[in-house]
């Protein structure tokens, strides 16, 4: 989900040894941490109902992880890229947009939104 | 053209010059015995505009390294000094320091650990940051402490080394007490020491970076501590050029080792430091006997100058480590750690003693070098075993 374009090329971090760090392990350039998927360990990820969705922004604001993604003053999805799963967003939806389903099983995610 | 300055001057004056005339961009520090003359020094050559220094006041030296870290990450020439428990009390920074790869150059007082409460010079605070990836000097004389922390800002920032120093000086002994000193003019300091080029600053760049990274997960911080591992390894040969550089400029030799008549000798007593100079006069009193005493003195303690120090002491029958601190419950004190380690690569086998003296300031005569250079003979006759012991105690 990067909105910026990034000139060092840490595609392949996991494999770097000791000499490709830059020294004292700077990151030589800011904001990069967008490129490291954080999203893996969820649990639970959060369904978004557009229908029931006011576009009142409090999930927006809870999120602890930035993932309410926004464009022109909407609510436009989550980044799942990022998003750790935590169900504040749920918790904070005034208007029963949000819902927690269990990670790993798309068509349950499906389901679920069919469902509720 | 250079021009000196010849005056009676104390450790922490010299000190207090030699930071001046680097003219660091930021100074912050707290004030601690036998350490505060250094930073008052300092804050009265900002106070007379003889400097331009953001001094910062700090309310703790946790704090001051602190300011210190911050100040050099955002690609200040950052110096500061401490001593004794305000050493202990950075310990968290001294590793973020190095970890961070910061040059920033810090002078310590070397004073005893408490407790029991004490002010004097011993090397307890020095040795517990031994391990903490920083380069250290100890220096014998107030002249030396100038020599060793002017190079030290060339050294530090230099972009292959990059790491913090700690630039050392006996508590009192040689902090306090006055001696013939030589100063160099501003200009000819200031030539030398150049400018700080700092590679990624925070704020003295254009692009915006960061520090003080996580590296927690897949091994990340296991490859980055190799990278410090081998940036002190690599030190040795651009620790040399500016001490040899300095040595041109002052005329005053340079080496990471100081060897007193150890060519030929059969005893060698090794130390860090103030105590050397009672050393090498016990040394010529033997010599004058017809027995063949050496000394040798590590002046650049970390990196430790193995090969220098094998190739000193591989002729000697018995050799004695003066270690002016202990390490608790280890085979022998820190010196004594490593010169045995150095040792272990000669073929043959030389006998050593580990003597702790001088712990909280107690007196270091010429009767405590002759104690010792007597147990050497002993030592080498097969009549004393190796070992450690508590050097000039009562009992
Ligand atoms: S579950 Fe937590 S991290 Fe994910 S979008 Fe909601 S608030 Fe953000
Ligand atoms: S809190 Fe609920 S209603 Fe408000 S923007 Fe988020 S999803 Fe839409």
């Amino acid at each position: 989900m990067s909105s910026k374009q990034f000139t060092w090329d840490v595609s392949d971090f996991d494999t770097w040894t000791a000499e490709r760090f830059p020294k004292g392990c700077v990151a030589i350039e800011a904001g990069n941490s967008e490129l490291y998927i954080t999203g893996g360990w969820r649990s639970e990820r959060p369904v978004w109902q557009k229908d029931k969705c006011k576009n009142c922004m409090f999930c927006w604001v809870h999120c602890p992880d930035s993932s309410i993604l926004v464009a022109d003053a909407e609510m436009i999805g989550i980044d799942y890229d990022h998003c750790k799963g935590c169900g504040i967003c749920v918790a904070e939806c005034p208007f029963d947009a949000l819902h927690m389903v269990p990670e790993g099983d798309e068509v349950t995610d499906e389901i679920a939104a069919k469902e509720a | 053209m250079s021009a000196i300055t010849v005056f009676a001057g104390t450790g922490n004056n010299m000190v207090a010059e030699a930071l001046r005339q680097a003219a660091p961009d930021v100074v912050a520090a707290y004030p601690i015995t036998p350490q505060t003359t250094i930073v008052e020094g300092y804050a009265k050559f900002v106070a007379d505009g003889r400097v331009h220094t953001e001094l910062v006041n700090v309310e703790s030296e946790h704090s001051a390294l602190s300011a210190c870290v911050g100040a050099s990450a955002a690609g200040a020439r950052v110096a500061t000094a401490t001593s004794s428990q305000g050493l202990a009390l950075m310990w968290e920074e001294l590793h973020i320091a190095s970890g961070m790869r910061l040059p920033i150059v810090m002078a310590n007082a070397n004073r005893a650990i408490s407790a029991p409460i004490n002010i004097h010079g011993d090397h307890s605070d020095v040795m517990g940051a031994r391990d903490s990836g920083w380069i250290i000097f100890f220096a014998e004389t107030a002249q030396e402490a100038y020599d060793n922390t002017i190079i030290s800002f060339p050294i530090a920032e230099d972009p292959a080394v990059s790491l913090p120093v700690l630039t050392t000086l006996d508590g009192f002994i040689t902090t306090h007490a006055m001696e013939r000193c030589e100063l160099l003019d501003d200009a000819t300091v200031k030539a030398y020491v150049g400018d700080r080029v700092p590679e990624n600053p925070l704020i003295a760049g254009d692009k915006p970076v960061s520090h003080g990274m996580f590296a927690s997960l897949g091994g990340t911080y296991f490859e980055v501590k190799k990278a410090e591992r081998a940036a002190i390894d690599a030190s040795p040969p651009v620790i040399q050029k500016y001490g040899d550089a300095w040595e041109k400029v002052c005329g005053r030799p340079f080496d990471f080792i100081d060897s007193f008549a150890c060519e030929d000798a059969d005893f060698i007593l090794v130390m860090l430091g103030s105590a050397a100079g009672n050393a090498r006069t016990v040394a010529r009193e033997l010599r004058a006997q017809g027995i063949k005493a050496g000394v040798l003195r590590v002046r650049v303690y970390r990196p430790f100058p193995a090969d220098a120090v094998r190739a000193a002491l591989k002729g000697a029958k018995a050799i004695g480590i003066l270690d002016r601190s202990d390490s608790f419950g280890a085979q022998y004190g820190p010196l004594g750690l490593d010169v045995r380690a150095a040792l272990y690569d000669l073929p043959q086998r030389i006998p050593t003693r580990n003597y702790v003296f001088g712990l909280g300031g107690a007196d270091v005569t010429l009767e405590t070098m002759h104690k010792a250079y007597a147990e050497l003979a002993e030592l080498a006759s097969g009549t004393l075993d190796e070992g450690l012991s508590y050097l000039g105690t009562r009992g």
